[in-house]
């Protein structure tokens, strides 16, 4: 198994959690997408640390500091759009323009 | 051979349940699918000998945002709704696929240079030292705390009522 199959398998998931960011409607499907693609950030980060530093575990520690990251994303992101429903009865992402001119 | 077969279905598994939370109209199962797409990942983890990693995936991924997004899907109710595209739909999917293939091209064609050590077999208590010796990253993981409570309070601020 080399590190190469890690890469590609992070790039493919990336792609997906790509497309779904930029297509979907529902504004808590897009910020699942954003987590497929936090994780799939985390598997690159680790594959690299597990084949070129594999006594050094650099990749891990970085792996660790995007979980922490990606877990006060969803927080205040699921906040927002509680707070948004309860104004504006809607989540959906091209409904909510209040900032839009 | 054993870590081949495990990656091989951990991949698919992954990807599969990716390609489901984009495509099913159900919200509610969308979120199920992006579960089971975190706990492949904590397998995958496990395949790269990262286990203090895949413990934290499952806690942290699997136990504690999986909850927040089900509870934010019940809070919200456009489930009858479903997650519908918007007018994005090819030109998104012609940007990912050129985004994933100049990603592949790219892999495949750059030689990494792969050690030949043994990977750590514990890694808990190596991953300790290295966060919190001397010119560790005991910075880092202040401004990690820092930054939760900062998320916490603000979560609270947001959804309170009023």
């Amino acid at each position: 198994m080399g590190l190469q199959n890690y890469l590609v398998l992070s790039s493919v998931l990336f792609a997906i959690g790509l497309y779904g960011a930029l297509t979907k409607r529902n504004t808590i499907v897009i910020l699942m997408s954003i987590e497929i693609m936090l994780n799939a950030a985390n598997v690159a980060l680790v594959a690299f640390s597990r084949y070129i530093t594999p006594t050094l575990l650099t990749g891990q520690v970085f792996a660790i500091f995007v979980i922490v990251v990606a877990a006060a994303e969803a927080a205040v992101g699921l906040a927002i759009l509680i707070s948004v429903y309860r104004n504006r009865k809607t989540i959906e992402s091209d409904k909510i323009d209040l900032l839009k001119w | 051979m054993g870590l081949d077969i495990a990656f091989w279905v951990l991949a698919a598994v992954i990807v599969v349940a990716a390609l489901a939370v984009v495509t099913l109209r159900n919200v509610f199962r969308a979120a199920i699918s992006l579960i089971l797409c975190f706990v492949g990942v904590a397998g995958i983890y496990i395949t790269l000998s990262a286990d203090f990693l895949a413990v934290i995936q499952v806690l942290v991924y699997v136990g504690g945002i999986s909850v927040l997004i089900l509870l934010a899907i019940f809070l919200t109710r456009d489930v009858p709704e479903g997650s519908q595209s918007n007018r994005l739909r090819l030109p998104a999917f012609l940007m990912a696929s050129i985004l994933l293939a100049i990603m592949v091209f790219s892999v495949m064609n750059t030689t990494f240079p792969v050690s030949s050590q043994k990977p750590i077999e514990q890694t808990t208590g190596a991953l300790g030292q290295m966060i919190l010796r001397d010119s560790g990253y005991i910075l880092p993981l202040e401004i990690a705390g820092v930054l939760l409570l900062a998320a916490i309070l603000g979560a609270i601020v947001m959804a309170r009522e009023k």
